[in-house]
């Protein structure tokens, strides 16, 4: 039987705002435990919260990214469970009346191919704290910095039909966040956190099969192999006779597995209110068009533009585009290079990029400067030095001797472009190798390249390639 | 009755409050009292009329995004029956 995999993805986004988003606590990352956790935050008696205004904006600035309808009246209500992680007994989030609600997002295919992913809804709520499970003489240690940090929950549609949709769909929405500057997009420190729901059909079956939720995917790769294994799990389950249980399952990196999680009977049943502590969230066309005033050229936009303004072809735009700051580098490279857009393209994509990659770095982190590499490469178009010379000269500036045409300079790595020295090599070369000259003249003109690799080394790679196939040419053929 | 002794067991469950066995039927009869009257109430029609989010006539005031919360935990911690390494310390969670 043919079976069709039907995916929906819940992103937890961490809003980088300064402070919570009921409090005036910090959200920074990485503090010693409880230094950032007011009496709000600890759900002390008496407290009442107070909603950030920069986490509305936020909210809203994606809501317009996605082109989403964005409620002139949203309700934050209590989702009521314990644990020991959160305080008050209740998360306060929005149920019924979300912020933000339906949207799309357009996705980009292995095949170049695009599609677009509905997003059913966004909605803000506060992050819970952290439990340590390591042993403190038999209890669990509690750090409340992180309760209180603004999410914004983002819900697909069930519209992704292979994990690599679902992974494609997954990086689009962390660019989309970064350039919106409203979430730092990190995985791994948990700023961006993947829930999946994952559920099979018989081909051509309109019903939805039962599905399961996966939480615990903390990277892409992740993602792609929990919905994998969890696709091929449920398919084997139906095909032996059973039935896909509605439940939510871990996902174990090291087993490369999905694993039921031992849920509690009432587990779901979280009788959500509205809030009485918050009144109703009011978002007026005012504060929605200052909103958008203030909104960066977004993922989609920049790469037209590159493609169109730069000539770029729409690989090289998508690459250049996935970050905002590889795109602003990109495009310094290429005003210091005075307008070479292709060639800028090729060397911050492979030679700059070979260099990041094996370094383990970020853009922000590059050992040259945009305006250092958009000068190395007016000297390749001003053929001052080869393409091969230039990834001598990178190399020298990857090891921080200065600009290009200062390494240039040092190594006298100045091309040679004086035809009479260039003659001169030549002429040496081809008394001192009689027996190829003569192979060429008997027809064997294959030997021309050799020729010229041996000019070349005689010049040390100075000399232009172009002048020296041509003036050989002109030699062996005279 | 509108609310069985089960549900109010199932309640009671979700809302951690320990309910003495003999006071179900009693927990019972008075809430389904109030849902009675929220019986009464839905019955009234209001097609038309917005749903209220709350009593008062008035929306969210919003405050700048600032970190105004200075670090007090020693302070917090005083009122923690236990604390160590700078963590609250409860009775053992195993997920």
């Amino acid at each position: 039987m043919q079976w069709e995999t039907v995916i929906g993805l819940e992103v937890h986004a961490q809003l980088a705002t300064n402070s919570k988003i009921f409090s005036g606590a910090s959200t920074a990352f990485g503090s010693e435990p409880n230094t950032q956790a007011c009496p709000i935050d600890l759900g002390m008696p008496g407290v009442l919260p107070v909603l950030n205004q920069g986490a509305v904006e936020m909210a809203v600035r994606f809501g317009l990214a996605i082109d989403a309808d964005i409620a002139g009246q949203s309700v934050f209500a209590r989702k009521n469970y314990f644990y020991p992680d959160l305080p008050k007994g209740y998360q306060i989030s929005q149920y019924e009346l979300p912020v933000i609600g339906q949207g799309q997002l357009v996705i980009e295919l292995d095949d170049g191919a695009t599609k677009t992913v509905g997003i059913t809804r966004a909605h803000l709520e506060e992050d819970a704290g952290k439990s340590l499970h390591e042993d403190f003489h038999g209890m669990t240690g509690v750090d409340l910095n992180r309760a209180g940090t603004p999410l914004l929950e983002i819900v697909s549609e069930p519209d992704m039909r292979s994990p690599r949709e679902a992974v494609a769909y997954a990086k689009k929405l962390r660019t989309v966040v970064r350039y919106l500057g409203i979430c730092d997009g990190n995985m791994q420190e948990g700023s961006l956190r993947v829930d999946v729901n994952v559920s099979v059909r018989p081909a051509g079956q309109a019903a939805f099969g039962t599905r399961a939720e996966i939480k615990n995917v903390n990277s892409f790769r992740f993602l792609e192999k929990a919905i994998e294994f969890e696709v091929e799990r449920q398919r084997e389950i139906i095909e032996d006779g059973g039935t896909v249980e509605q439940e939510t399952r871990l996902y174990d990196p090291d087993r490369g597995e999905t694993r039921s999680m031992r849920t509690k009977e009432e587990a779901n049943d979280y009788r959500y209110f509205p809030d009485p502590d918050l009144l109703p969230l009011e978002v007026d066309t005012s504060f929605i068009e200052r909103v958008r005033a203030g909104l960066p050229e977004l993922p989609d936009d920049k790469k037209a533009r590159f493609v169109s303004d730069y000539g770029l072809p729409a690989y090289d735009a998508g690459v250049l585009t996935a970050a905002r700051e590889l795109a602003d580098y990109y495009e310094a490279v290429v005003t210091a290079a005075g307008g070479e857009a292709k060639l800028a393209a090729n060397w911050v994509m492979s030679e700059l990029g070979g260099v990041l990659n094996e370094r383990g770095l970020d853009i922000t982190e590059s050992p040259v400067a945009a305006e250092d590499l958009g000068g190395l490469i007016r000297r390749i178009e001003d053929q001052t030095i080869s393409g091969k010379i230039a990834k001598e000269v990178f190399a020298a500036m990857v090891a921080g001797e200065g600009s290009a045409d200062a390494i240039i300079e040092a190594r006298g790595l100045k091309q040679i472009t004086d035809t009479s020295a260039i003659e001169a090599m030549i002429d040496e070369v081809l008394a001192n190798n009689p027996g190829q000259v003569e192979q060429y003249r008997n027809g064997k003109t294959k030997v021309l390249g050799w020729f010229v690799g041996q000019v070349m080394k005689a010049s040390r790679g100075k000399a232009n390639p172009d002048q020296v196939n041509q003036l050989l040419r002109d030699r062996l053929d005279g | 009755m509108s609310l069985s002794t089960d549900e109010v067991r199932k309640i009671a469950r979700l809302a951690r409050l320990a309910v003495d066995e003999e006071e179900v039927t009693t927990y019972a009869r008075e809430l389904s009292s109030i849902l009675d009257l929220v019986d009464r109430m839905n019955a009234v029609d209001t097609a038309g009329v917005t749903p209220m989010a709350h009593p008062q006539h008035a929306t969210q005031r919003l405050r700048p995004d600032a970190v105004t919360e200075p670090d007090d935990r020693d302070r917090y911690q005083r009122n923690a029956p236990a604390v160590e390494r700078g963590l609250y310390l409860v009775p053992r969670v195993v997920e």
